[in-house]
């Protein structure tokens, strides 16, 4: 048992060890990232085979932060399953795979969340032609629920606040719970806010579809690495910081060049026009310019991805700027 | 007298179609009844599926005679009325479905290989090839090749195992588990019928514990595990660690029905075999074992047509088959909503790898009159 007990510590150990990721990215080239197996506006192969999506693009920050060069990432793809042994075992330098943030998963699991890329969180979606403005309207509603979720409590939770009823539909996948909506046999979907809009993206006719204005629950995802490792934590955690920040200046990939000589302090330091950020990261002192030149800010990002232009439609709201009634918010860069 | 020998022919009602008719579909009022029935069913399906798939189906340019580069404008999706498969996103998508992310520079060596491997399985299925001696030493050193080819090294430039997917990975998965659980399954299944007693109970502990779990369990053995126990600094691909896995899983069945056709040889062959003073390698090898394999075919066929499928599983561990590709294809923004396509197009594929596989096994059966009787034979 003894023995047992200490080939646990030193595998313990080989785990809380891999201190100075930093330098195994340099030395390989390339930094290795975990994103999902496919997430409709998070990380998904595009018709030429290069990943797209809100995460794919914080991989790629990261990547430039560190090589100057969006392409010197290598997406590993990951289930709910086998992201976290797949970190924890360091065959991915972190994991952007539109992960929750919880207490457990930062503590226990032995994870370091650097930041939110994305607020989401429990919405409905009901048929357009319900005539349903609000959520608290739906009383005696069948709602499509997966089971053995969050969601599933989040509901009952939201349900007997508001002194309503509600008859669950058990369903297993997303995609069942899209046919059962689309057939009719539940009036009511809820998951998560954004599969719900790549859902009602998914219909023949998205307009026959409303996602409503109550959010229940608390979902934010963000990009995660080992525990143990500060200095990498900080590459990946003010690499999001900087995309934050650019859109705050109102620094886009198009102007970028032009700010370089901007007379706003703050502008200044982000780009390495002045201070030597970049060395106190160990990165080249223009990183944060990379990322908003090749990469852009992250309105930028989350407009190409996500954004209301795309077929997901899923309006700024939480993920607006703190300035602009959202929650999203950056320390400050100096 | 003589009239009545007169040759007559058989009534109508038991000869030519009519006959085969009356026999085969209304044979009594039951069966009338379901033939009635299933040819009502068949004519309600087969236009729909016929006019869905074919004849109101996108394949490239939607019904205004635009390209296709997204799922707004296949045709059903501008006007639901009218049209009816969007083929336009496997078409933009075949080379994922085929080469995964392989680099497209590169691509010429996954060609190769895929036409290395159609020469290398043709003396294998064909016993009449001319200099068929000659193919099957290829045969042999195809996997090496195949190595190189894909991998890289030897002068190529290497190419990671994360960009390969799609079918390669299917067939990658598919071919080697089956062809290299097919000499560790036979070594399994003698060993488990050893008289001696600590190789009996190794073999007999792994079968019985490969087979104890489900395949699932034993790729997460194979992603998780495997690197722990692998001596510090030796980095295992990720693709080989499933293969290792899928390997394991397979043999323990391969060894199950190897067994099974072991058991089914009289004792007298093993008896006949001693008393020719041979030994027992060569007993196995030249009495036994081809006529115990011969009598498997048709289970080794059904559990290799079972792991071709099982390979789709290996999504769980991250990895993007056939169907894995399918469904990043379903995640992406352009193509929301074509899962029908999608799964369709997945399912025709397997389809035509497994359908192939058992008429080569029929073939085979039929080829080596495995009906016959062993004793008498």
């Amino acid at each position: 048992m003894k023995k047992l007990l200490s080939i646990f510590a030193v595998l313990a150990f080989a785990f809380s060890a891999h201190a100075g990721t930093l330098d195994d990215v340099k030395n390989r080239g390339f930094l290795k990232c975990g994103v999902t197996t496919g997430l409709a506006g998070f990380a998904a192969p595009d018709d030429s085979g290069e990943w797209a999506g809100l995460d794919a693009d914080m991989c790629r920050a990261v990547a430039v932060a560190v090589f100057g060069d969006r392409s010197k990432v290598e997406f590993i793809t990951t289930t709910g399953k086998s992201r976290f042994p797949t970190l924890a075992s360091g065959e991915v330098d972190m994991l952007a795979r539109n992960t929750t943030w919880t207490i457990s998963r930062d503590v226990n699991l032995g994870f370091e969340f650097v930041g939110v890329n994305f607020y989401d969180g429990q919405g409905f979606m009901v048929p357009s032609a319900l005539g349903v403005s609000s959520a608290t309207e739906l009383d005696g509603a069948t709602v499509c629920i997966q089971t053995g979720t969050t969601t599933e409590l989040n509901l009952a939770d939201f349900f007997r606040l508001n002194g309503i009823s509600y008859e669950a539909l058990p369903i297993e996948t997303n995609d069942e719970g899209k046919e059962n909506l689309f057939a009719g046999r539940c009036d009511v979907y809820t998951t998560d806010a954004s599969g719900l809009s790549s859902t009602r993206a998914a219909a023949s006719n998205p307009d026959k579809w409303v996602v409503l204005p109550e959010i229940i629950s608390k979902e934010p995802l963000g990009p995660l690495v080992r525990h143990g490792d500060h200095q990498w934590g900080d590459v990946v955690r003010w690499s999001l910081n900087a995309m934050i920040i650019a859109e705050e200046l109102g620094i886009t990939s198009e102007n970028v060049d032009a700010q370089m000589s901007s007379n706003v302090p703050e502008v200044l330091r982000l780009l390495g026009v002045e201070g030597n950020y970049g060395e106190m990261l160990e990165l080249s002192n223009d990183w944060a310019y990379q990322i908003i030149k090749q990469i852009g800010n992250y309105s930028e990002s989350y407009e190409a991805n996500v954004g209301p232009d795309t077929p997901l439609e899923i309006a700024r709201g939480l993920n607006a700027l703190w300035t602009q009634g959202g929650i999203l918010y950056a320390p400050p860069f100096r | 007298m003589n009239e009545m020998n007169e040759v007559r022919k058989p009534p109508v009602a038991t000869t030519g179609i009519i006959g085969w008719l009356r026999i085969n579909l209304f044979f009594n009022w039951t069966n009338s009844l379901i033939t009635l029935f299933v040819i009502y069913c068949l004519y309600q399906f087969i236009p729909w599926i016929l006019d869905w798939t074919i004849f109101s189906a996108d394949f490239k340019y939607n019904y205004l005679g635009e390209q296709i580069t997204n799922q707004e404008m296949c045709s059903r999706n501008l006007d639901p009325e009218n049209g009816g498969a969007c083929w336009a996103v496997i078409y933009v998508r075949f080379y994922q479905f085929i080469y995964g992310f392989y680099p497209k520079v590169e691509v010429w060596r996954v060609n190769i290989a895929y036409a290395m491997l159609a020469l290398a399985l043709l003396p294998l299925l064909y016993a009449k090839l001319p200099y068929r001696k000659y193919f099957l030493y290829f045969t042999y050193i195809f996997p090496v090749i195949a190595y190189f080819l894909l991998n890289g090294g030897l002068g190529f430039t290497e190419v990671s195992t994360n960009k390969w997917g799609g079918l390669l990975v299917t067939l990658v998965l598919g071919c080697t588990g089956i062809a290299l659980a097919f000499p560790i399954g036979i070594m399994l299944a003698l060993g488990r019928r050893s008289k001696l007693p600590v190789i009996s109970m190794m073999c007999t502990l792994f079968i019985e514990f490969i087979r104890g779990v489900p395949l699932i369990t034993l790729l997460f053995f194979g992603m998780v595990m495997l690197p722990l126990f692998l001596p510090e600094g030796i980095d295992m691909d990720g693709l080989v660690r499933v293969l290792v896995a899928v390997t394991l899983f397979q043999s323990a069945y391969m060894a199950e029905v190897i067994r099974g056709g072991l058991q089914a040889i009289p004792p007298g062959q093993y008896e006949a075999a001693k008393s020719l003073g041979m030994s027992y390698w060569r007993m196995n090898l030249l009495i036994i074992l081809p006529q115990a394999i011969r009598i498997s075919i048709p289970p080794i066929v059904n559990t290799s047509i079972g792991l071709f499928k099982d390979t789709t599983l290996v999504i769980i561990v991250g990895i993007l088959d056939l169907l894995g590709i399918g469904r990043g294809t379903l995640a992406d923004t352009n193509w929301l909503g074509l899962s029908y396509e999608i799964y369709f197009f997945v399912s025709l594929v397997f389809f035509i790898f497994t359908f192939g596989m058992s008429r080569y096994s029929l073939y085979l059966e039929k080829k080596l009159k495995t009906g016959i009787n062993m004793g008498a034979d």
